[in-house]
């Protein structure tokens, strides 16, 4: 039973990385081949760093996700004090609004924004608006929930009378808030950061809607590479993006269960 | 204790919608005195705490702290630290930074707060949990924790907030001995609150009973329990036989379908009144050595003494003695003038000391705190 159970387990990491796992090894082919691995080697690897253009979205993908999910950061946070004053009703109401743009497809949110900026863009007599601004409002905009939704549980868990306990032992009700509140709802805050980061060097289907020729992102470039050829060098900047991410979203779980660690020497 | 006054609050009034929450309160408290707010949920006592601390504005009504008036002053500001219900300690510091916390922010000199924090640490037992984290704490730790924090800023009056609710009861007897012993060694003003009577009288110089908003009574522990003022007081602080009479005349009242001697005088001729007597100062004889009899109803055994529950003249009285007693059984009912305890008339009359449906879980239902607990958290909810 025990063995057939464990084989299970097995069978289903396998059907789940089994892809990953075929694109990290001929990441590391010595030939072009994408069905025979032909001996180990880093060549894709060097090709990568060579290649200028890969480079330059690379960059532009981190620019945008720093950016996005600083600024997503910041605006999350100060909602989230706000959404958590508001009367249980508001509360409900705000945050079903807030959730909706989770749910909602990427797609839709995609040609939705183009649709919006396309229109600002002829209302304003502008030309060729979609690039940088728009890729980075889009971010902002779909990671502010992931910011809202990790914070708000740490607001709700922190005793109401944390500020006052500030106020009674000498400070000023600003000066609370920066020495007491944001420091004990600051593990959310990260994870909040760190989940939007994660989510924006991710993301294709929005980035691909609003995005123009004069500035594109990581994703949009392996989906053009694909276009044409899947070069082995695809094989080895995918390798790259998984391990990031991987890294960030282990980061992640570490910091969420940590606060949940069985408390011990709990005695008198 | 000297005579000045530390703490004075002349009429204030506070309303949260339109509803009165506090309805006028006059306190004084004196310098280094130990004062107990008692009431249930709801009567407007943490209110009347979180007025001091300046957590909460009068609508109208003076509060003097050392003779100078207060209001509006920020609680940054002022003498006084508060020990909350469920401590508010910060979950991001140590327990040494806690308790450093309010030196840090009123920036003393980092060798004086080496000493102060190792004072205070002291003075709580808790001597080598300074690196501790917060969350590792049992709740009897965490409440030290919020008491060095507080007195270690040198507060002149330490208000505390149902400190001892979230304890079990043996830990809740033991920090009542050990707040008592600081509050004496440090000699500064306590400000306590709590719906336990029996907290109240063995911890305090003075309790102030507090029901709907006013101030009910005012007195020492010894006062409140043998000359309560009304049928609330008398029914809050213990158990307590509160059965109609008639002050014939001065030291003489008529209950029970008789006239008995009392030690109380300055009632109206024939004055209504009622008049509280206390199941454990009641002796039991037999019928024929006095006029006052009984048919006992039932009777529960409760360790030290019995608790029985008997029908004087249709009305039921608790009554607890050491004698035994019967169900069934016709007794004697004898009272000292000193056992008989007269009040005015008032809004409570009529409304406790009535046994004649007691039950351990009606007494649990008929408690004012069971039912005003739904109040308390409007008013909770209206202050957020």
């Amino acid at each position: 039973m025990k063995a057939a159970s464990k084989l299970y387990v097995f069978l289903i990491m396998l059907f789940l990385y089994l892809p990953i796992l075929v694109l990290i090894v001929f990441s590391f082919n010595a030939s072009n081949s994408t069905s025979v691995f032909t001996g180990f080697s880093l060549q894709w690897y060097r090709e990568l760093f060579q290649d200028k253009e890969t480079l330059q979205t690379l960059y532009n993908t981190l620019l945008v996700a720093v950016l996005s999910a600083v600024i997503a950061t910041v605006l999350g946070t100060a909602a989230a004090l706000g959404i958590v004053r508001l009367s249980k009703w508001g509360q409900k109401l705000v945050m079903n609004v807030t959730n909706l743009p989770l749910m909602n497809p990427d797609i839709v949110t995609g040609v939705s924004m183009m649709l919006l900026f396309v229109f600002i863009m002829t209302l304003f007599g502008g030309s060729d608006v979609l690039g940088f601004w728009t890729i980075l409002i889009a971010h902002i905009t779909f990671n502010l929930p992931y910011v809202i939704l990790s914070v708000m549980p740490k607001l709700k868990q922190m005793d109401p009378h944390l500020v006052e306990a500030a106020q009674d032992l000498g400070c000023p009700q600003s000066k609370a808030f920066f020495k007491v509140i944001l420091p004990s709802i600051m593990p959310g805050i990260i994870t909040g950061f760190i989940m939007a980061f994660t989510l924006s060097i991710d993301d294709f289907v929005i980035s691909y809607f609003v995005s123009g020729p004069s500035f594109q992102t990581l994703p949009l470039r392996i989906y053009s590479m694909t276009k044409r050829r899947v070069e082995p060098s695809i094989n080895a900047l995918s390798t790259l993006i998984f391990v990031a991410v991987l890294v960030l979203l282990i980061i992640i779980n570490l910091r969420q269960s940590a606060p949940h660690k069985p408390k011990k020497g709990a005695t008198r | 204790m000297t005579e000045k006054n530390i703490i004075d609050l002349k009429n204030i009034v506070v309303e949260y919608d339109g509803e009165q929450v506090l309805k006028g309160i006059d306190l004084s408290i004196k310098d280094g005195e130990f004062v107990t707010l008692l009431g249930p949920s709801g009567c407007g006592k943490t209110t009347t705490l979180r007025i001091v601390g300046g957590f909460v504005e009068p609508d109208s009504g003076d509060v003097f702290f050392d003779g100078k008036r207060i209001n509006g002053l920020q609680p940054y500001k002022r003498q006084v630290s508060t020990i909350f219900q469920r401590y508010a300690l910060f979950p991001h510091l140590n327990v040494y930074e806690n308790i450093a916390f309010g030196l840090r922010v009123n920036k003393v000199p980092e060798k004086e707060l080496q000493q102060r924090v190792r004072d205070a640490v002291e003075l709580v037992g808790l001597r080598g949990f300074e690196k501790r984290k917060i969350d590792t704490l049992s709740g009897g730790q965490q409440q030290r924790v919020a008491i060095a924090r507080s007195i270690v800023t040198r507060p002149k009056v330490l208000l505390l907030d149902e400190p001892l609710a979230a304890l079990d009861l043996k830990l809740r007897k033991d920090m009542q001995v050990e707040l008592k012993s600081i509050q004496q060694s440090l000699g500064i003003t306590f400000l306590f609150v709590t719906h336990d009577q029996e907290e109240a009288l063995s911890m305090s110089d003075t309790v102030v009973v507090m029901d709907k908003g006013v101030i009910q009574q005012i007195g020492t522990p010894q006062d409140i329990y043998n000359e309560p003022v009304n049928a609330f007081v008398a029914d809050f602080i213990g158990e307590s036989n509160i059965v109609d009479g008639v002050m014939l005349k001065d030291n003489l009242v008529r209950f029970a379908g008789q006239s008995i001697a009392c030690v109380d005088k300055g009632f109206g001729k024939n004055e209504p009144v009622d008049v509280v007597i206390r199941p454990e100062d009641i002796d039991v004889v037999r019928p024929d050595e006095s006029p006052l009899h009984g048919l006992v109803d039932s009777v529960t055994f409760k360790g030290v003494h019995y608790e029985a529950i008997v029908d004087v003249d249709g009305f039921k009285w608790m009554i607890q003695t050491t004698d035994v007693v019967r169900a069934g059984e016709e007794i004697g009912i004898l009272l000292n003038p000193d056992d008989i305890h007269v009040m005015k008339k008032s809004e409570y009359s009529g409304k406790f000391g009535d046994y004649s449906t007691f039950s351990e879980e009606m007494d649990l239902l008929s408690d004012p705190n069971y039912q005003e607990d739904a109040e308390e958290s409007v008013a909770a909810e209206a202050e957020e």
